[in-house]
């Protein structure tokens, strides 16, 4: 009897994916494997683009193509006056989707959005150990002090009780681990002995329906046909997985799949010259950079900090390491973030000029330490590379460098400390999009001795980042975050060097692919001609 | 013969002690706090540091942590990857046959070969053919499997459009991959040329994976021909008025096959490593992959357990060899 109804499952799912195959398949070649689908369970972007993406919705949502949010689950929402309390407004008629062990009886609602929470802050919850659950990024974001209480209104109406004002939240919401699961699956799978089944085969609300995984080699969906929101423009989505860039490329062109990740950057000027594929690029969300350690001297000086930033020949930094895959940074957030200031004027590249401004600090025969990173990062590809052209750089204004370097894990944990000798070569990658994430995490009086690797603590600009993090009005808020890039720029605790240009690679036939700021890969608004 | 089997089953329980203690040490070595590198550049308090330690065991005694491993091990169980949090044994049975098909075939590939070339060359020392077999055979042997692979889809995938370019089969065909063999449930999905989409996929990679035992072996086959070729007996044979074919594949061959054995042998342990490359480049999903990507991860559970796992599978090949020897020649069994 089982037998049979797992032959008629596997039947149906069969003439199911035959026929979406050749009709409407969009096949995505992706650089590795998810490592499961529970988003709230990991931080890689590979799991993402294979979960939260196709198969979830959060409460609010990015608009693809940039860092604002707009509505998703929840229709609408308001804030406090005191910022202490967001309410959420949910949408009604939402289905789940579903799978061989689970049909849902009901609509999305606030238990869904209570138990996503929940299962990830409360030790209580059955679902807190499930899966070795470590929930990175709710605790990354602290969302653990954060969140006070969450409260259910009324079906259709949440709120959440926050124990301090903060901005940032609403971003926070539409983040990848805010994806909205469904508890009537949760129970039945807790009541069926497999609760690890809700990160095996996901049930959301999203785009795509999840209907197999082959470890390793394919990921499939199918369209979701009672979507809420725009349906899908294909009615099937395959994540074809190709570790080896070239790879991905050749089959790119043989026909193999549609849309490729991460091409090597030597292959891009190939590529903008080959006729049957598509560029596109974007900068990423993220920023290389080089942290001086604010509080040892002479690096204490703003003056010697920006004699060393024109020291710099940045270009030739984007030319080598990035090998064109690059652009130069002059603030500390990408350009694709809001509140971006386009005033700043960049320190200039003048080597005699620096050799001036270092004599009348008083600074001579100075030698300092960089550290170069030990693993690749969008952000910088090359770590010692970039070590040697400023080693040579700053040698042309008298200053000797020596070149450090430590394993990935050892590197992150001194690089933290506050007598650390030496300019630490670092990086940030953006998560939700909000200017904070960036100016508050990497240059706030709370951060140093910890992401603060400038050790820079500074009483204006963490005034004006403080107030922008209490304000919900965005036109304010970017106001407060264009002074503290100003004052950023001014004082110099880092070298901004590059955010990195990602590039993606399409088929002719693709339509409506848009580069996403945040970095995922998302097929819902995706057609092929 | 059954004393003889056995004495080699015996041999097998200090390597697996070995081997289960070198597993868990191998990973252990590397540098770098698994938790730490789990956060990257967004860090984690020492507080959380703390908690998420003693939820992975790191904070026992390392003998403590061994001997649980031992324990579990003995019980077959592996404990569960940090990363996909499943059982380590459950991943490596589900990709353990997508290695193994690839490497059968690459194999098949390299003795079906290198057999009969060793052979030729042998027969026909110092001539032409000997000599473009064995120069083309030091080529093969020293090829970059990474640059070789990407050559062969450049010109057989890209140029002449002959094979798929990687995967296992194409996306079209869908069928549950029951076994984890896809010539086999290709073939009995019934499906109308998924077998085909499914052989056409092997080549390539069969290509890289045999290149290397491919020139071992003909290389091997040859030498090992040229020193029985030279022995009396053969001379005898020719005496005698025996046909050339005959000497050289009845009363040569045979003798010179010890050798080629083991060298077939060793070749599971390149075999093993060539998997890593090809099944990077061609998108297979097999062990290889695996366990470089939980190396980097520092996965321990999967580098010890895919280990562990890996290095029983070579210790049955080598028991398989030395049985096959003992078929072979019975001079051996009976020391």
């Amino acid at each position: 009897m089982l037998l049979k109804a797992k032959l008629l499952g596997m039947a149906a799912a069969m003439a199911l994916s035959a026929g979406a195959a050749h009709a409407q398949a969009l096949v995505y070649c992706s650089e590795g494997s998810p490592e499961g689908f529970d988003p709230a369970l990991y931080t890689a972007g590979t799991t993402f683009d294979a979960s939260s993406h196709p198969v979830y919705n959060q409460l609010v949502e990015f608009k693809v193509g940039t860092t604002e949010t707009q509505p998703g689950l929840a229709e609408s929402y308001e804030v406090s006056e005191d910022g202490l309390k967001v309410t959420f407004h949910l949408r009604q008629g939402v289905k789940f989707h579903s799978n061989d062990q689970f049909t849902p009886t009901r609509d999305f609602n606030a238990d869904d959005v209570i138990f996503t929470f929940d299962r990830q802050g409360n030790p209580e919850n059955p679902y807190n150990q499930v899966s070795g659950g470590t929930w990175e990024y709710y605790t990354g974001m602290s969302m653990p002090e954060l969140i006070k209480s969450m409260e259910k209104v009324d079906d259709y109406t949440v709120v959440f009780h926050l124990n301090r004002p903060e901005a940032p939240f609403i971003a926070n919401m539409a983040m990848d681990f805010a994806s909205i699961v469904s508890k009537e699956y949760a129970d039945a799978m807790l009541a069926a002995g497999t609760p690890e089944m809700l990160n095996q085969a996901p049930i959301g609300t999203g785009p795509f329906v999840f209907q197999a995984y082959q470890k390793d080699a394919v990921v499939r969906y199918v369209r979701n046909g009672a979507y809420w929101g725009e349906p899908a423009k294909v009615e099937a989505l395959i994540f074809a997985i190709t570790p080896d860039a070239s790879v991905r490329y050749q089959k790119l062109q043989a026909g193999e799949c549609h849309v490729m990740a991460y091409p090597n950057p030597a292959d891009i000027e190939a590529m903008k010259s080959d006729e049957g594929v598509k560029v596109l690029e974007q900068e990423g969300l993220n920023v290389g950079y080089l942290a001086y350690n604010t509080q040892v001297a002479p690096f204490d000086k703003p003056e010697v900090r920006k004699a060393l930033n024109m020291a710099i020949d940045k270009q030739a930094i984007i030319d080598v390491v990035f090998q064109g895959s690059g652009q130069i940074a002059k603030n500390p957030i990408p350009p694709t973030m809001w509140s971006y200031s386009d005033a700043t004027v960049d320190d200039a590249y003048d080597p005699e000029a620096a050799k001036k401004m270092l004599a009348d600090a008083g600074v001579s025969d100075l030698s300092m330490k960089i550290w170069a990173m030990p693993v690749q990062r969008p952000y910088n590809p090359n770590a010692r590379r970039m070590a040697e052209l400023m080693q040579s750089d700053f040698a042309k204004v008298g200053v000797n460098v020596e070149i450090v370097s430590y394993e990935w894990g050892e590197y992150l944990e001194r690089s933290k400390d506050t007598a650390r000798d030496g300019a630490v070569l670092l990086g940030w990658t953006g998560d939700n999009g909000d200017p904070d994430n960036f100016l508050a995490v990497l240059l706030g009086c709370d951060a140093v001795g910890g992401s603060n690797r400038a050790q820079w603590c500074n009483e204006d600009f963490d005034k004006v980042v403080k107030a922008a993090k209490v304000t919900s009005d965005q036109a304010e808020r970017t106001k407060l975050y264009e002074e503290a890039q100003a004052i950023f720029k001014d004082q110099a605790p880092w070298a901004t060097i590059a955010h990195s240009v990602v590039f993606m690679v399409t088929r002719p036939e693709v339509d409506g692919y848009v580069v996403h700021p945040l970095g995922g890969h998302i097929f819902n608004q995706v057609g092929l001609k | 013969m059954l004393k003889y089997f056995a004495s080699r089953l015996l041999t097998f329980i200090p390597t697996f002690i070995g081997v289960t203690l070198i597993s868990f040490a191998f990973i252990r070595l590397l540098p770098g706090d698994p938790i730490i590198v789990m956060a990257g550049e967004r860090g984690m308090s020492p507080e959380r540091h703390a908690e998420l330690t003693a939820q992975f065991g790191f904070d026992q005694p390392m003998y403590i942590q061994f001997w649980n491993y031992l324990t579990g091990v003995l019980h077959g169980d592996l404990g569960n990857s940090f990363v996909t949090k499943k059982p380590v044994w459950d991943e490596f049975f589900a990709l353990f046959p997508a290695t193994l098909e690839l490497s059968i075939c690459a194999m098949i590939f390299a003795v079906a070969l290198g057999l009969p070339a060793g052979v030729i060359a042998a027969v026909n020392r110092g001539k032409f053919f000997d000599r473009t077999l064995m120069s083309t055979a030091l080529i093969g042997y020293s090829m970059p499997i990474f640059w070789w692979a990407l050559l062969l889809i450049i010109v057989f995938s890209g140029i002449l459009k002959w094979t798929p370019v990687s995967g296992r089969i194409d996306l079209i065909y869908y069928f549950p991959n029951a076994s984890g063999f896809m010539i086999y449930d290709a073939l009995m999905s019934g499906q109308s040329g998924a077998l085909w989409s499914a052989i056409r996929h092997l080549i390539l990679p069969t290509i890289v994976l045999g290149t290397i035992p491919l020139a071992v072996i003909a290389r091997q086959t040859r030498s090992a021909m040229l020193e029985v070729l030279g022995e009396d007996y053969i001379r005898t044979a020719r005496a005698k008025g025996m046909s050339p074919a005959r000497v050289n594949a009845v009363h040569a061959l045979r003798n010179a096959l010890i050798p080629v054995i083991t060298v077939i042998g060793l070749s599971v342990g390149t075999l093993l490593a060539g998997a890593i490359l090809t099944e990077t480049i061609f998108s297979w999903p097999g062990i290889g992959k695996w366990m470089v990507d939980s190396i980097f991860r520092r996965d321990y559970p999967v580098v010890q357990g895919g280990l562990l796992l890996i290095a029983v599978m070579v210790m049955i090949v080598n028991l398989t060899v030395d049985v096959l020897y003992g078929i072979i020649n019975p001079k051996i069994r009976k020391r």
